[in-house]
């Protein structure tokens, strides 16, 4: 088939030709993963069939609520976003770093170099494309590339779909990460439901997009159905009911270490660590270095650690951060604030699923606004100032 | 003005993760609770260059890996050598490591003391405690290029006689002309006959250049806070300090996020920093 190659072209594939593209992408090699129903929850997982997309089902989200309810129609990607996101599979929440065996006094290090296979994302989203931007330059762009990450990310293919509702903790609009769907995808589509037709809109975001599409049974899409894409996520912003302010918030969060709202928040807040589970920017993680019972083997395991442990900032003589509001106050200074400084960009990308799981519902959008509402009653303490000096 | 912007000096390690066997040459007890490894790689003839003040991460097979700054001499590459004191599971089983034994060290790591900068100028060492550690290849450096620096000072504050560090290596020092040293204790014992108290409380009357100082300070957070303040106080620019800081670490190449301080990561952008850079994050609880 012989396509129109301009980037700006938009074509429409049938839902009912849907298959075909996870077909295409299985035929070229690629370990496929989208969105399945799974214990009443959207999990991003391994999927071969249409049927393993939860069809018809659409999330509910609020804070500390998240439950799955009937489409009256047959969607596709009718929810908003998953629990889980991408992350857990661009940095798995368990790796073995490497092996080692002790041989003639000494030990011998094994390392784990199995290449992954490549993988093909099916649904992400606009802010999870952020979130993935995002996780690039913490473990691709800096002084040191986290060869994991690195390996999964390469030969990543990414379908975005873009979103056709908000979820009740969204707030993508507030930090420039969706709900449209800009950059960084290989094919980005748009479900489109009216009357008696379901079909996708599709844009192509890059030469191996291209190939694909031209594996489709598509067609050109006329001049209303080339808009619906813009029509359709302008819908769903308008939807999103929750604001993050982020004027001057480096500076807010730099000169509120002493806010009392810290104190209010930890009076609620669990430490749990859930927020940090399920953020799909949080990456900070531990090591374990365990032997077996002979004491002959040993292998170090890396996992997904979380600033609300005790043990996080353990040094000898006890934890620096022992109390959550400390804690607290480093996971949301951290997100919202020093992330700038250390990455050139905030660490939120308003997918709103530290809202959703947290257990008793602290909305980091209304504790922010609860921070620079009390700023006045907290003592601040200016950076680089000399006012302790003397 | 002084400029310490610490240099950055880690190489290019081939896997950063990933441990090198270090055979014990030779294990000395320095006090009751602190000791010193010497040690040799065990499969190169690799020469462990290194800047005063950076660190590796030292891991016992099987039990686990913490990382410890480097105490050794930088114009002897050929032998590695770590101080550190037994406060937790890793350093008491590196304790009992024997001449012999095989250690795993990943490094050097992070940033070193402004010794290039200091050129010139006079030189203050602040240390508390096993903070005196990682001030040694300081020390190593500038004896072995003494015309190359003004006065040198070294104030040493530990917790009582029994916990001084290097103690012969400082009564050797003690009794150069060109190095002044200094040590005050908290509680002493009916032996001692030193200074007790603090030691931000010899920053006064030590002999030093204030307007013309490079300082270096390492001890308990705390202590390295009120010395900058002291040192300010006597002259001395905030510019001109420079701090070493101690966080948990995993990787020790900023990805695990645990040594975070503020925005910094202290095991890629530290652990060796300039006061201002640090000021006000030391002023606030928890960070």
């Amino acid at each position: 088939m012989t396509l129109n190659t301009n980037s700006s072209t938009k074509y429409v594939l049938e839902s009912t030709d849907f298959q075909q593209l996870i077909d295409v992408l299985v035929g070229i090699g690629y370990r496929v993963i989208g969105p399945t129903f799974d214990h009443n929850a959207v999990i991003y997982d391994d999927i071969t069939a249409v049927t393993d997309l939860p069809i018809g089902w659409t999330d509910e989200q609020d804070a500390a609520t998240y439950r799955l309810s009937r489409r009256s129609d047959e969607a596709f990607f009718g929810y908003v976003i998953a629990p889980q996101s991408w992350k857990k599979f661009l940095y798995p929440s368990q790796v073995r770093l490497w092996q080692a065996a002790l041989s003639n006094g000494s030990f011998e290090i094994l390392p784990d170099s199995e290449k992954p296979e490549p993988m093909a994302f099916i649904g992400v989203r606009s802010c999870e494309l952020h979130a993935i931007a995002i996780q690039d330059r913490v473990f691709i762009e800096g002084e040191y590339v986290d060869p994991t990450y690195h390996a999964h990310r390469e030969n990543l293919f990414i379908v975005a779909v873009n979103c056709g509702q908000a979820g009740g903790t969204c707030f993508c609009t507030s930090v420039n990460t969706g709900p449209k769907v800009e950059a960084g995808y290989d094919l980005a589509l748009t479900e489109v439901i009216d009357h008696e037709t379901h079909y996708f809109v599709v844009e192509v975001g890059t030469e191996r997009g291209q190939h694909v599409l031209e594996q489709l049974p598509v067609r050109t899409a006329d001049k209303r159905e080339a808009k619906l894409p813009k029509t359709i996520t302008d819908q769903a912003a308008h939807q999103i009911k929750r604001h993050l302010n982020t004027d001057g918030i480096k500076e807010l969060l730099y000169t509120n270490s002493e806010n009392p709202r810290w104190d209010e928040i930890a009076t609620r807040c669990l430490t749990c660590a859930n927020c940090t589970m399920v953020c799909p920017t949080c990456f900070c993680t531990t090591v374990e270095d365990v032997s077996d019972l002979t004491g002959q083997q040993a292998e170090r395991i890396r996992k997904w650690d979380s600033c609300f442990t005790m043990d996080f900032s353990y040094i000898h003589g006890g934890s620096v951060r022992y109390t959550s509001k400390s804690r607290y106050r480093q996971w949301m200074t951290h997100k919202l604030a020093t992330w700038i400084d250390q990455f050139g960009t905030l660490g939120c990308v308003g997918c709103g699923r530290c809202i959703t799981w947290c257990p008793v519902g602290i909305d980091i959008t209304a504790e922010l606004e609860a921070i620079r509402q009390t700023k006045a009653k907290g003592e601040t303490i200016k950076e680089g100032s000399d006012e302790n000096i003397g | 003005m002084i400029n310490l912007t610490p240099q950055l000096t880690t190489q290019q390690l081939t896997d950063p993760m990933q441990p090198e066997p270090f055979r014990v040459k030779r294990v000395m007890k320095e006090s009751y609770d602190t000791f010193t490894l010497e040690m040799e790689p065990v499969n190169s003839e690799r020469l462990f260059t290194f800047a005063p003040g950076q660190f590796n991460m030292l891991y016992i097979f099987g039990v686990g890996e913490i990382p410890i700054s480097i105490s050794g001499d930088p114009n002897q590459p050929a032998m590695l050598v770590h101080t550190t004191r037994i406060v937790g599971a890793v350093t008491k089983a590196m304790s009992k490591l024997k001449t012999g034994d095989v250690l795993g060290v990943r490094g050097p790591f992070g940033t070193g003391w402004p010794v290039s900068a200091a050129k010139g100028c006079d030189v203050v060492l602040v240390a508390g405690g096993i903070g005196l550690a990682p001030l040694r290849p300081v020390l190593y450096q500038m004896l072995a290029h003494r015309d190359r620096y003004g006065k040198v000072v070294l104030l040493y504050g530990c917790r009582s006689p029994e916990d001084i560090l290097f103690r012969k290596e400082l009564e050797k020092w003690r009794a150069r002309f060109d190095l002044e040293i200094f040590v005050t204790v908290d509680y002493g014992d009916s032996d001692w006959h030193g200074n007790v108290g603090v030691v931000t409380k010899l920053i006064p009357k030590a002999p030093f250049d204030a307007l013309n100082t490079v300082a270096m300070v390492c001890g308990p957070e705390v202590m390295m806070r009120f010395t900058a303040i002291e040192l300010q106080k006597r002259g001395v620019q905030g510019e001109a300090i420079a701090l070493s800081m101690e966080r948990n670490m995993k990787c020790a190449i900023g990805l695990c996020g645990h040594c975070q301080f503020g925005p910094t990561f202290i095991c890629k952008d530290g652990p060796v920093f300039t006061y201002p850079q640090l000021q006000s994050w030391l002023a606030q609880w928890e960070i």
